[in-house]
């Protein structure tokens, strides 16, 4: 495989598109200017690290070390889900429900796909078990995000229809039954919509990667579908126990809504 | 026997309050807005958290399965709401007879939600909880967005859901004539306190 390598020079050349953006945005006064640089040093940091971080891991496999790594992934993941909530639940299950359901889906999943499908010896050899995890992580993380977003706050808005079902003598299911539904699907939408575009617009991240790394774009391909696959998967895994989770976390033993369970981001 | 009984309930900062209702007995409940009469009737149909004791034909009401307690101690909202398109699946069986007591022909099931007006909602809310055969009804403000013909047609029914089923009404509103008609007894509530008032 012969990759061109980029040099911190071509790096730097592309940092410009950052400032050029900084400034049409001071320009423009949407006070976006910082959060774009910011954005744009923590992705080169935190790549950069990761960069070296993998490189060791590489150079010595051990399923502690890994374990480790994954599970600060998680932690990541878990928080961002977090800063995405405009309602979020009180108390460890702001952190809990999002990370336990992303622990769920993204794990199973990859570890199945590690064992049945790719098969390597052994089965957790980091530099297939990291990027994949990854990206079953960053993608599960989305569909989570968006499915505990819309539930929570579409509860908080639809309380009164919420409360009339429940005297009526509906039970919490079915009082939230429409909500859950329409949150469970706008988290799947997206992958969803990626996975009936895929390759007519865009090459998937991925498959693109593979390509400049010089691997067969067949190849290339047949990754990216069983990538797709699992990340369908996971998120759909994932959303549907975040949105379960979370829906249940809504009542109390009496049935009764409780709306006191979530608090807003302003008032932390 | 008294059909239901609310033993020293407090909730938020509000009570203890105490309230008997016999069969077919139907009392009044009057008060400045912000006086706690809705949080009340709310935690009476067991939707908000609160201590104390309360009983439906001598049943605590931990022992009833909640949908049961709010279909048997069921409270009309001020203000009904609505989620499917159509007022018919609003419904889970035919109340006929009481829908053409509030003015209803039968084809209402087919309605839109969107073509109804408040006080056409406001009745239909009423035959729908009333579908579920409450024992008790706790009503919040039931006749607030009614002309004067409808008020007294929404009265003439409850008076006779009331006397059929033996059914026990707590009535919150602000006029105190529609009070004074419709029920044996006020109270009035301020400052989180029962007081009888009549």
């Amino acid at each position: 495989m012969n990759v061109v390598s980029l040099s911190y020079i071509d790096l730097l050349l592309a940092s410009v598109l950052l400032f050029i953006q900084a400034g049409l945005s001071l320009w423009m006064k949407l006070g976006l200017s910082r959060r774009i640089l910011i954005a744009g040093l923590r992705t080169t940091v935190q790549l950069l690290f990761i960069g070296v971080v993998l490189k060791t891991l590489f150079a010595h496999a051990g399923i502690g070390w890994l374990s480790l790594m994954a599970f600060v992934m998680l932690c990541a993941a878990g928080r961002e889900i977090l800063q995405r909530q405009k309602r979020r639940f009180a108390g460890i299950w702001g952190f809990g429900l999002g990370t336990l359901a992303m622990f769920i889906s993204s794990f199973t999943i990859t570890i199945v796909a590690l064992l049945a499908i790719i098969q390597n010896r052994p089965w957790y050899t980091p530099q297939y078990a990291i990027p994949i995890l990854g990206m079953m992580l960053g993608n599960t993380m989305n569909g989570i995000s968006i499915g505990m977003d819309r539930l929570t706050s579409m509860a908080w808005q639809q309380r009164a229809v919420i409360e009339n079902r429940l005297v009526l003598g509906h039970s919490w299911q079915e009082a939230i039954s429409d909500i859950r539904r329409e949150s469970i699907t706008s988290g799947m939408i997206p992958i969803i919509n990626a996975m009936s575009i895929a390759g007519l617009v865009s090459l998937p991240g991925m498959m693109t990667g593979q390509i400049l790394a010089g691997n067969l774009p067949f190849e290339a391909a047949k990754y990216q579908i069983l990538i797709m696959f699992m990340i369908s998967g996971g998120t759909g895994l994932g959303t549907i126990s975040a949105v379960w989770l979370g829906s249940r976390r809504l009542f109390d033993e009496r049935q009764r809504l409780r709306l006191d369970r979530l608090k807003s981001r302003e008032s932390t | 026997m008294d059909l239901f009984t609310a033993r020293n309930l407090i909730y938020k900062n509000y009570g203890p309050l105490s309230l008997t209702l016999r069969g077919s007995q139907s009392i009044g409940l009057t008060g400045p807005s912000g006086s706690g009469k809705t949080l009340f009737l709310r935690v009476l149909s067991d939707l908000d958290p609160y201590e104390g004791e309360i009983k439906l034909d001598n049943k605590s009401i931990i022992s009833y399965f909640p949908p049961d307690w709010r279909k048997n101690v069921s409270l009309l909202p001020a203000e009904s709401q609505w989620w499917h398109d159509t007022i018919g699946h609003h419904y889970a069986i035919s109340c006929q007879q009481w829908l053409e007591k509030v003015g209803f022909a039968a084809d209402v099931m087919n309605w839109q939600v969107s073509r109804l007006s408040t006080g056409e909602k406001q009745r239909l809310a009423l035959v729908r909880l009333l579908c579920n055969k409450p024992q008790v009804l706790l009503l919040d403000e039931p006749t607030a967005n009614l002309d004067k013909k409808n008020v007294h047609i929404v009265e003439e029914l409850l008076h006779e859901y009331r006397k059929k089923n033996n059914a026990g009404l707590l009535w919150v509103s602000h006029d105190m004539d529609q009070l004074k008609q419709n029920t044996e007894m006020i109270y009035n509530m301020s400052d989180g306190k029962l007081e009888v008032m009549l």
